[in-house]
């Protein structure tokens, strides 16, 4: 009886846990991918030297990475009830999830494109590339296996990033070990999420480290 | 020659901070000619030679390629006109990430060629530099030799007039080195190309170069045919040339 009690609990946790960190990682894909190109190209040794928008976005990035999650959490409640119209559940988690991983991805991003080879990019440019074919066609193929690299490390921070949502009653897995297990010292409701979560993180990680090996073909 | 030169440099002068790196530069290179440069490493001729497709601009002076005025052409037009003067370099600069096919067919996907037409034109030109059976390799599966030979497919690709070669042998052992200049002479041959290259190795310029320029500290110290030059004891090639000759057999022969 209890048994199957905790077993549900853990399904439909583990697919909350699912839920928030496929729609904050679509998000943060596309966002952190769009933030860390334009980093890249606009900054002094870049493609496209743009001072006026690299520095105000190099700051905001930075201020999105220094402030602690939970922090950022309460911070954007007015931004979230603005996108979602409610300030919990598991909707409302996603986004200061989101907007937390946005800014660590755009970083990574701009180092996996910085690691491309300036004479790779001399060279596109010889053969009369403009700035969006050159980045479209030359260093975001070329830096691919890196990017996956990095999207991997973003994902599995957004797993841990997660947990953290329980506090707005975003559900979870994270979540459920830290109201019965932790709150009520219910001892397997403390290991089970764990080790699903483990699970889950090694999995990322070796589907990741796939991807990026049979891309690199250096 | 009476036609009109195939590049042409007047006066060009670029400065970096303090440094004069090209002091008014002039040179004329003809249709069909394998004009070298000679020079140690920060005379200037990596300059010189990104002055010609202006990926450097020159602070003063003119470019012309082809009859056309380079320095003239910003945006579009100049993008339009560096296709047609494409470059090969030491480090080869292939993609990794992409098959030899693509790499040729990269200057084509800038022009939006079409897929089909870009593959068959790849195809051609790596049966043209020998690769036909590597059309499916990885550069990283490639020797040296054969990355410099993709990288002559690829420059090839836009059917450049010019092709400016940026120390294209120096990362490469002396077969491999011959290999690729025989190449570079038979395009020129075959296909009329205009090639202008640098170089810091000698044996480069006489093999394969109609005419020749010493660069020191920014300019021309010495121009002229390569036959007239080694010729002359008294010039700087000829004086090379005979160091290394001595060198090399241990005997006196400069004098």
């Amino acid at each position: 009886m209890t048994t199957d009690r905790l077993v549900e609990r853990l399904v439909e946790a583990f697919w909350e846990t699912l839920h928030i960190v496929a729609v904050a990682g679509v998000w943060t894909l596309l966002g952190g991918l769009l933030l860390g190109t334009v980093l890249y190209m606009t900054s002094k040794t870049g493609p496209r030297p743009i001072a006026v928008l690299n520095a105000p976005l190099g700051l905001i990035v930075n201020i999105g990475r220094s402030a602690p999650f939970v922090l950022l959490m309460v911070a954007v409640v007015p931004f979230t009830r603005l996108i979602t119209g409610t300030s919990i559940g598991t909707e409302a988690a996603i986004v200061p999830l989101t907007v937390a991983s946005i800014p660590f991805f755009a970083r990574l991003v701009e180092g996996a494109l910085l690691e491309v080879q300036p004479g790779l990019i001399e060279a596109a440019r010889s053969m009369g590339a403009s700035t969006p074919a050159l980045v479209w066609r030359v260093v975001l193929p070329e830096a691919t296996p890196g990017l996956i690299r990095g999207f991997t490390v973003t994902l599995v921070a957004v797993v841990s990033y997660s947990a953290m949502a329980g506090i707005v009653g975003g559900g979870g897995l994270g979540d459920l070990a830290y109201r019965y297990g932790y709150q009520r010292f219910e001892a397997e409701y403390m290991i089970w999420p764990l080790v699903i979560l483990v699970v889950l993180v090694q999995l990322f990680q070796i589907l990741g480290d796939r991807c990026a090996r049979t891309l690199d073909r250096r | 020659m009476d036609s009109s030169p195939s590049i042409r440099l007047s006066g060009v002068t670029k400065r970096f901070g303090d440094l004069v790196a090209l002091d008014a530069v002039d040179l004329d290179v003809a249709p069909g000619e394998i004009f070298g440069i000679l020079g140690r490493s920060g005379a200037g001729k990596s300059t010189l030679l990104r002055t010609v497709n202006l990926l450097t601009r020159p602070d003063s002076g003119t470019v012309e390629v082809d009859g056309g005025e380079l320095t003239a052409l910003r945006g579009r037009e100049l993008r339009d006109a560096r296709a047609k003067t494409a470059m090969i370099f030491q480090h080869f600069n292939l993609l990794s990430n992409r098959d030899a096919t693509s790499n040729v067919a990269l200057p084509l996907r800038f022009q939006a060629v079409p897929r089909a037409a870009r593959r068959e034109r790849a195809l051609e030109l790596l049966d043209l530099v020998g690769l036909a059976d590597k059309a499916k390799a990885y550069p990283g599966r490639l020797s040296g030799g054969q990355r410099q030979r993709l990288a002559i497919a690829r420059a090839l690709a836009a059917a450049p007039a010019v092709l400016l070669s940026d120390e294209a042998t120096s990362a490469l052992d002396t077969d491999t080195t011959d290999e690729i200049l025989d190449l570079l002479a038979r395009l020129n041959r075959e296909l009329g190309l205009t090639i202008l290259l640098i170089t810091h190795e000698l044996e480069v310029i006489t093999r394969i170069c109609d005419r020749a320029a010493v660069m020191e500290a920014g300019r021309f110290v010495e121009t002229g045919p390569v036959p007239e030059l080694l010729a002359d004891p008294g010039s700087r090639l000829g004086g090379q040339a005979r160091r290394l000759a001595s060198r090399l057999l241990g005997e006196e022969v400069a004098s």
